[in-house]
């Protein structure tokens, strides 16, 4: 459940002050799945990283189920990213010397896991994305599409209720573009919250909720009446 | 975090980037690469000045007639002196536990001569425990035999430089010779051994003391040789000398002790100062070091501004990415520490195989101290990069692939 009233960021750009987001208020209920629309600088962006605790606003509160999240410190944060929170960016952000699996695993490992566990994790996420006959190659040996899945068996492999996805399919082809959102909306069918963020209205609108950002504030909320 | 996990990660990191991965493993290693060696060179130079000394005879304390007042300077050789030094006294420091081997010393110059060959030499007057005590070696035949100091017998050693001036190639064994008119039996020549305490043993003849005695009219010693029963003996012989000839000259203390140890602390203490320089030089190229593996790792931190923003957002807190980067320069340290090690053994080595007279040694606090010291920079000077690592904007690392 996410909970936000009065979320305010601004960054300085030079001697000029910009208002990424005024005084937005957002409400998320588990299962909901939504895409943040809107022109570039309209702060879609800005919004889902506060969202995933990668930014903090600098006014406002927000609260991640029923935790004020804007008042944790950077372990604790880090803590609910870790737990809560799944990212997919757009230049899917593998880390180029790690093969497939490892980097699927690298949560696993950041967390502590025991390696017996973590192996059957990681067959399972591999598996369940259709990558496990990738595992063992790099990113630069993968076509844009795997590398995304792989992106999101990382994103989830430690079961967050939350998947950010950053322009998840800017960067892919049409039909592997379809085929990664095709993943994420089961994610979502599995009861995770899926939020993403896109320029693109056509995919826009596959999803339930639609939101339209317009100069940091949220223009409209199809879902808002809820 | 497992630190297993940590250690792996941060290996792998530096797999990922061969080139200034080696390039920092090389500078560590040359750092303590050098710091090891140039330690093990000063420490070769300060046992080889030791071997050197001991080279004279191991353990030697040597008593001079008379007493010398005056500080500094050598003590006088000939006059001034109440009391000789007999031969009687030479016996009785044997008495002491302290004293191993002593061996009196008569010295005069007479001419020595084989068949027409004549020529003026060093004459020394000893006994058997002088070829201990000096260490000397023999080139042919045997020392002058043990026996009753005071009785002598008819036999002398020639130095090698005497031995060929007066019968060539040679073998003088059993020849008699004249030395100042009286006939002595050559029984054994001594190895060439170089000068020591100033007197070339080569150009001298040994005969046993009480003929050297008889030979020249005295029976005063020039000096006495005395091998203590071993280093930490060697203050307790000392005293022991002292107090025996005291007893033995009426309570007068005349005579004076030399000791080597004395002699040899103190170019101990020159020799392990000019160590400490040279390492401390050599340690200017591990912080040199230290500063590339700074240098390199916040290259590393910006070129992997992503990976950081990444590991941030699937859950590292700062303080992990902290670690990790630590980690890193850890383990380039350790490798190129190790790396050192390796290279200052093959250096010993290959000295050791050009110069094998010239005794390299890596003293084993060298060894620990410079890879530690080499870990160490590694780690102080990876904290900033490290720092930089993990204060970095999530958002900002990720804004750009």
């Amino acid at each position: 459940m996410i909970e936000m009233t009065g979320i305010g960021r601004s960054f300085q750009v030079g001697t000029e002050a910009v208002h990424a987001l005024q005084a937005v208020d957002l409400t998320v209920r588990g299962g909901e799945y939504l895409s943040v629309m809107g022109p570039s600088g309209s702060g879609k962006s800005t919004l889902l990283n506060i969202i995933g605790l990668l930014d903090r606003p600098d006014s406002g509160v927000y609260r991640l189920d029923d935790v004020n999240a804007t008042e944790l410190n950077d372990t604790q944060q880090a803590a609910v990213r870790r737990h809560k929170i799944g990212f997919v960016f757009q230049f899917f952000h593998l880390v180029p010397r790690l093969t497939a699996a490892e980097n699927v695993e690298l949560p696993l490992i950041l967390a502590g896991m025991d390696p017996n566990e973590r192996k059957k994790r990681l067959d399972h996420a591999l598996e369940a994305l259709g990558i496990a006959d990738r595992a063992r190659h790099r990113p630069d040996q993968l076509s844009g599409g795997q590398r995304q899945r792989v992106a999101i068996a990382r994103a989830t492999i430690m079961r967050p209720g939350i998947i950010l996805a950053d322009e998840p399919t800017g960067n892919l082809d049409r039909a592997s573009g379809n085929d990664v959102l095709d993943i994420l909306e089961n994610l979502n069918k599995e009861g995770k919250i899926l939020i993403m963020v896109t320029h693109d209205p056509e995919l826009g609108r596959r999803a339930k909720r639609q939101i339209q950002m317009l100069d940091g504030r949220i223009g409209s909320d199809s879902g808002k009446s809820a | 975090m497992k630190t297993f996990d940590v250690l792996q990660f941060s290996f792998r990191a530096a797999v990922g980037y061969p080139a200034r991965t080696l390039l920092t493993l090389l500078a560590m290693a040359i750092g303590v690469g050098a710091v090891i060696l140039l330690t093990a060179l000063g420490e070769g130079a300060r046992l080889y000045v030791t071997r050197e000394f001991t080279s004279l005879g191991t353990h030697l304390l040597i008593v001079i007639p008379g007493r010398s007042e005056t500080t500094g300077g050598p003590p006088p050789l000939l006059g001034e002196t109440p009391r000789d030094l007999t031969l009687e006294d030479a016996l009785m420091l044997k008495r002491s536990s302290a004293i191993r081997r002593v061996a009196p010393v008569a010295i005069g110059s007479a001419p020595v001569a084989w068949q027409q060959r004549e020529r003026e030499a060093t004459i020394m007057g000893s006994t058997a425990e002088m070829f201990d005590i000096r260490q000397l070696s023999m080139a042919q035949g045997r020392f002058l035999p043990a026996g009753n100091p005071s009785r002598g017998s008819a036999v002398c050693v020639l130095g090698y430089k005497i031995k060929r001036e007066l019968v060539g190639n040679s073998s003088p064994l059993g020849e008699w010779v004249r030395i100042g008119g009286r006939r002595f039996r050559v029984i054994g020549v001594i190895a060439a051994k170089g000068q020591s305490l100033g007197l070339d043993m080569g150009d001298i003849a040994i005969i046993p003391v009480a003929s050297a005695q008889m030979l020249f009219n005295t029976s005063s010693l020039f000096r006495i040789l005395i091998q203590a029963g071993g280093r930490e003996a060697v203050p307790r012989a000392k005293k022991a000398i002292l107090k025996i000839i005291q007893d033995r000259h009426e309570g007068e203390d005349d005579v004076t002790v030399i000791t080597q140890d004395a002699l040899l602390k103190t170019f101990d203490r020159i020799f392990n100062a000019l160590t400490l320089t040279v390492g401390g030089i050599a340690a200017i190229s591990l912080a040199v070091a230290g500063i590339l593996i700074m240098n390199v790792m916040l290259i590393s931190v910006s070129q992997r501004k992503t990976e950081i923003g990444l590991l941030k957002a699937i859950g590292s807190p700062r303080s992990q990415i902290l670690r990790l980067f630590l980690s890193e320069s850890a383990v380039l340290s350790l490798i190129g520490s190790f790396l050192g090690v390796v290279l200052a053994l093959v250096g010993t080595w290959a000295s050791l195989r050009f110069y094998p007279n010239f005794p390299v040694t890596i003293p084993w606090w060298a060894l620990t101290a410079a890879t530690l010291v080499g870990v160490l920079t590694g780690l102080v000077f990876g904290v900033l990069p490290a720092r930089r690592a993990a204060g970095l904007e999530p958002v900002e690392a990720l804004s750009r692939r």
